[in-house]
């Protein structure tokens, strides 16, 4: 017992305490919520279904993070950017004129399918320029410097969607055949949420299949496991790579588009908070696992949702909405931090080192 | 005395026992090998000497202190340093700043008196770029002070890691491959170079080798690993004649039918 | 050279529509027509005219260099010409449709500035003609012998910089010589046609002179003894210093201000590039330390109700850099384990949380939430107040010049060589008997306090803070700085914040596209010049490490 108090040092002693603290923090928070009781079983199910709902974004957004991790082992922090990037424009260009003629809620179905189609492909455009512009001639370089150029040509991505379609909120129509609510084991959702869960994990296995079952999927986990080898065996790495970042793009168009079903306006600053929340998803589930980022969205959505009220209210913090992003980092940085491999991940992180 | 001994040792990543139930003695100021085909665990040895990796049960004793638990600064500064199979260099500082680094254990002044340049400071830098020039004249690569580690020749780099490694001052040396890549001259000067260290220095030297012409011709005492077992220690020449390790290196069947050439092929092994 | 492949003519037509479409790009994200109402040179150029042909003239300037011999000025014709067909594009969607719908700053104006004022039609011919000969001209230039092209360049930046800044040049001339010169040079802030011409030529003179004489004159220098050379340092520190301590006369308010400005960022860049350039650690929320530093600042001096002390400046001082040291060891010690990429997010993180709560209600109570703190008084030394800025940059001077001492003292030491072996191979550095806690700790702890000293300073400069002034943003900014200088150089602190700082306090049109600029210039910067511009010798050593050759022999025998 001696031997061991001696050789616990500084490090290991700040992140026990971290540890603790948190934990006594949280529990403290939960217990007096409960006591408080300041929701019915019907409000906190709410929370939770919306939770879902914003989970799913996040999953498709964190898809993006773990195929291009999972590849090239860089965190590409313009990935919230592909994201804004398709839905601004879909918004601008399709969804603003097609309400304003009265074409959107006539045939909301096509409407929404052309919607969806120009937001992906307008994110996949962006996702291969930038690859292909910022990323693939510094593939050999010190592992710091596609950091910042990913960083460089986030704020670059911003700041000219910004230039393009104004620094204002836009709206995004609301679609009338999706406005109502529905009954769903015996609790109100509204149909929106509902929309968002079943097109998210419809594309998630459509996604999982076709990086499992198709060619170009193979080809994907060829060069995630080893990029030399994978050459020698007649693979085009560098198309390969354009392609998943393409891939990743495409989901976070999808996302894109259900963001703005939801949330109803879009914005050039929407990227950086959902992306950074999806990486945290994408790292939550273990990074470059598919499902892992899929279990890692919903949960964080879950959490993020729930967590707020649940952590903050029975301890009496003014407007504790506020905080629910101080809540999202937090865990973050915990995750990093303590579990950097993810939740249910295996040991990655070790790998790239 | 034993300088170094590790006692049951074992180092287990997951189910995988990279070293396994290991006892090891070091005599004070010998040259000793270990050899092993590939993945026998002698790299995963050095990583637990020198606290890199924590190991799984048993212990390690350095000049009668645990090692267990130790950080791999502080066993650094107990006098152990060693060299790394592909040679790590600080690749972009000079070969003096390399050397300066390797002073580090032994510079005592605080950060703050760089920044008043207290006398203190000023002699102790003299010092330390005195003795790191001595070291570089000392392992022979006088008048490449100012040149930067990354463009030396690969016999030059080798050298100056191992100036580096006694820049720390240590009482045992861990030698990961020192001459890997080299041809026989090299490897031969090398080996030369590293029997002088021992005398000149009175330093405790542990080897790890491929290259059989260096083991058997500068050891005094060889261990053999083979999937992180011990499987045969002795003197250069009864490893030579051991048919475990004939049949570790060769196979089984090769084992039986030529022991009796056994000197020969070792060496070529 | 591996690379030198045939440059064909579709190679040239490729190049062309590049630079067209980068000039289309800086068009359409309103980045022309803001500088339209710059003239560089009155009645002759604007600054969206610079932007329209400079594209055009770097990019055949380039072709020039890479096309057969025989054929360089078709080659820059025709890179030239194409770069001029995205624009046309441009130009034909947005009359024939109405593009602005869509893209808020294709405007009529902007249109009328592509083409001149001369219609979508005359325009669009001006336009293509115009662009093929710069790009023409470029190449022509390029053509010339080194000794003529070198000072004729020298001449068009000069010209190009006076009649960019001739706005504030006339402020300050009018200072110093009066109106009637000042007219004679630059009326309504616009550099005159014939001052244009004539300081054109003078420039391109001196310059052509100076070349011719410079060899000798370093000859020179070379043969004078040591001590001799050494005076010659000296003198020129010494002239140095009076320049800095004097600047504020010369500069005059306005421009004292945006040195003040350039000066915070400064201090602020060298305490990153300790973190960044020295250890290699990317900590990207760097500007908690800063909010951190002014905070303390506002809460101890504060006038207003927030105020818990209303002490002074000075003792308010090391009160914020302490604070902000002991964020740093707080925030630094749980990443310590980590390297590069999770670094940089999760202190990213801590940068967020850090203003969320500043902005939050919980913390109102205490620090104003998004009212900020107000009231904060200017430092005043010797019961005067330092109000004027060209007072207050001597509060900046002194923090500026205190970190640089401690990062060059800190970098020639034991210490320094510490941070450099931990950035080149941390488990390496660690088996050299580095602690590598303490190590990383002091880096933080050293980056955090010079953020701390700049944001107090900029707490008391202001007078009142914002939670939203210590967004991200800060920290790219800072990063981008470093970089553009150069990581781990000192002198390239200070060049990076002069340009990424003083150029967009000059130009204010800059101001909304400030970090559109920083994102293409992280990008460019570490495409082209990973270095920076003001490289330190350890930098331009490792990010060219493959170019070199290694001159072992010769060091060798030079020894």
């Amino acid at each position: 017992m001696q031997r061991r108090l001696q050789n616990i040092n500084y490090l290991d002693f700040v992140l026990w305490f971290i540890r603790v603290s948190i934990i006594v923090f949280v529990a403290w928070g939960t217990i007096a919520t409960l006591l408080d009781n300041p929701y019915s079983a019907d409000v906190w199910v709410n929370f939770t279904v919306l939770g879902l709902a914003q989970g799913s974004m996040y999953a498709l957004i964190a898809i993006g993070y773990t195929l291009v991790y999972g590849v090239l082992f860089m965190i590409n922090f313009a990935h919230g950017e592909f994201f804004m990037s398709g839905i601004m424009t879909a918004t601008v260009f399709i969804a603003g004129p097609l309400s304003a003629s009265g074409y959107l809620n006539n045939h909301p179905v096509i409407s929404l399918l052309l919607i969806l189609v120009v937001s992906m492909i307008t994110s996949v455009g962006v996702a291969i320029l930038t690859e292909r512009v910022a990323y693939r001639p510094l593939r050999k370089a010190p592992r710091l410097v596609p950091l910042i150029t990913a960083l460089g040509a986030s704020t670059f991505l911003q700041y000219t969607f910004r230039g393009l379609f104004g620094s204002e909120v836009k709206p995004f129509p609301q679609v009338e055949a999706l406005s109502g609510k529905i009954s769903f084991l015996g609790t109100e959702i509204l149909q929106t949420q509902m929309v968002v869960i079943i097109a998210t994990v419809i594309m998630l296995v459509g996604l999982y299949l076709f990086v499992m079952r198709t060619k170009t999927g193979k080809a994907i986990r060829a060069v995630a496991e080893d990029k030399d080898v994978a050459a020698l065996m007649g693979i085009d790495v560098d198309r390969t790579i354009a392609i998943t970042f393409a891939l990743g793009a495409s989901m976070a168009g999808a996302a894109g588009v259900l963001y703005a079903l939801v949330f109803r306006q879009v914005h050039f600053y929407m990227g950086f908070l959902p992306g950074l929340k999806a990486f945290t998803a994408a790292v939550l589930g273990g990074i470059g696992s598919i499902p892992g980022a899929a279990v890692g969205g919903l949960f964080l959505g879950i959490f993020e949702s729930v967590g707020p009220p649940l952590f903050l209210d029975g301890l009496n913090v003014p407007a504790y909405h506020q905080l629910k992003d101080v809540i999202t980092f937090t865990l973050l940085v915990l995750v990093l931090i303590f579990r950097p491999q993810g939740i249910v991940g295996e040991r990655l992180a070790e790998k790239k080192a | 005395m034993s300088i170094l001994s590790a006692k049951n040792v074992t180092k287990r990543f997951g189910g995988l026992v990279a070293v396994g139930n290991l006892n090891i003695d070091l005599e004070e100021g010998s040259i000793v090998s270990i050899i092993g085909p590939n993945g026998a665990g002698k790299t995963t040895f050095f990583n637990c000497v020198t606290g890199f990796y924590q190991v799984t049960e048993g212990e390690i004793l350095f000049d009668g202190q645990s090692l267990n638990h130790r950080s791999t600064d502080l066993i650094t500064r107990l006098g152990i340093s060693r060299t790394y199979q592909n040679i790590r260099l600080f690749a972009n500082m000079t070969t003096i700043e390399n050397i300066l680094v390797g002073e580090h254990p032994h510079l005592k002044t605080f950060w703050a008196e760089a920044i008043f340049r207290t006398p203190r400071f000023l002699k102790e830098e003299k010092d330390a770029e005195a003795e790191a020039r001595r070291l570089l004249r000392y392992v022979g690569l006088a008048g490449l002070g100012d040149s930067l580690a990354r463009n030396l020749p690969y016999g030059a780099q080798r050298r100056l890691e191992i100036a580096r490694a006694l820049a720390s001052k240590p009482k045992l040396l861990l030698l990961d491959e020192p001459t890997a890549g080299m041809n026989p001259n090299e490897s031969a000067e090398m080996m030369r170079f590293i029997k002088n260290l021992r005398d000149d220095l009175g330093i405790t030297i542990l080897l790890i080798e491929h290259d059989m012409r260096v083991v058997m011709g500068i050891s005094e005492h060889i261990h053999v690993l083979d999937f992180g077992q011990k499987i045969a220690e002795g003197s250069p020449k009864e490893i030579q004649r051991n048919p475990r390790v004939i049949e570790a290196y060769l196979g089984r069947g090769a084992a039986s039918g030529l022991e009796k050439q056994t000197d020969g092929i070792s060496a070529t092994v | 050279m591996s690379n030198e492949k045939k440059f064909t003519l579709r190679n040239a037509i490729n190049q062309g529509l590049l630079a067209g479409l980068i000039t289309t790009l800086i068009s359409t994200v309103g980045m022309v027509e803001l500088f339209s109402q710059r003239q560089l040179i009155a009645g002759v150029m604007t600054m969206a005219q610079l932007f329209i042909f400079l594209i055009p003239a770097l990019i055949s300037f380039q072709t020039a260099r890479k096309a057969p011999k025989n054929s360089i000025l078709l080659f820059s014709a025709v890179t030239s010409f194409f770069a001029s067909l995205p624009v046309l594009v441009l130009i034909l969607l947005a009359s024939t449709f109405g593009l602005r719908r869509f893209l808020i700053n294709v405007s009529p104006s902007l249109i009328e500035t592509l083409t001149f004022g001369q219609g979508p039609l005359v325009g669009s011919l001006i336009l293509v003609l115009a662009t093929t000969a710069v790009g023409v001209a470029a190449a022509f230039v390029d053509q010339m012998d080194e000794k003529i092209r070198k000072p004729i360049l020298a001449g068009l930046m000069w010209t190009i910089l006076v009649g960019t800044f001739s706005e504030i040049l006339q402020e300050r001339l009018r200072a110093f010589f009066g109106i009637g010169f000042t007219n004679l040079i630059i009326k309504s802030k616009a550099l005159q046609p014939v001052a244009a011409l004539i300081f054109l030529v003078v420039v391109t003179a001196i310059s052509y002179f100076w070349q011719q004489r410079g060899d000798s004159i370093k000859k020179g220098l070379a043969s004078q003894s040591a001590t001799q050379r050494r005076n010659m340092t000296y003198a020129q520190r010494i002239a140095f210093f009076v320049l800095l301590l004097i600047l504020p006369l010369l500069l005059g308010s306005y421009l004292s201000e945006v040195t003040n400005n350039v000066g915070i960022y400064v201090l602020m860049g060298l305490g990153l590039n300790i973190v960044v350039g020295f250890a290699g650690l990317l900590d990207l929320g760097y500007v908690a330390f800063f909010a951190i530093g002014a905070y303390v600042m506002a809460i101890l001096t504060s006038e207003g109700f927030l105020g818990v002390a209303q002490t002074s400046f000075w003792l308010a001082l090391p009160v914020s850099v302490i604070t902000a040291v002991i964020a740093g060891i707080l925030l630094g010690t749980p990443v310590l384990r980590m390297r590069g990429d999770y670094l940089a997010i999760v202190t990213l993180g801590f940068g967020e949380i850090i203003r969320i709560m500043a902005n939050s209600d919980l913390l109102k109570p205490y620090i104003g939430g998004a009212q900020g703190v107000l009231q904060i008084p200017k430092p005043s030394f010797f019961g005067t107040s330092l109000i004027q800025p060209g007072q207050l940059y001597y509060v900046v001077l002194a923090g500026v010049l205190l970190a640089w001492f401690v990062s060059t003292r800190l970098s020639n030491s034991r210490l320094g060589r510490q941070w450099m072996a931990m950035r080149e191979d941390e488990d390496v550095a660690e088996a050299m008997g580095i602690n590598l806690v303490n190590t990383k700790l002091l880096a933080f702890a050293i980056g955090a306090g010079f953020s701390g000293l700049s944001g107090a300073i900029f707490a008391s400069k202001l007078t009142s803070i914002f939670p939203h002034s210590f967004n991200l943003l800060i920290s790219i900014n800072v990063l981008s700085l470093i970089i553009v200088g150069g990581m781990g150089s000192l002198p390239g602190v200070v060049v990076g914040s002069l340009i990424l700082v003083g150029l967009p306090e000059l130009l204010r049109e800059f101001a909304e596209f400030r970090p559109w600029m920083y994102g293409a210039l992280l990008i460019v910067m570490m495409l082209a010049k990973p270095e920076g511009f003001w490289p330190s010798a350890i930098q331009k050593r490792e990010l060219h490490a493959d170019e070199e050759s290694p001159p072992v022999e010769e060091v060798a025998a030079a020894d």
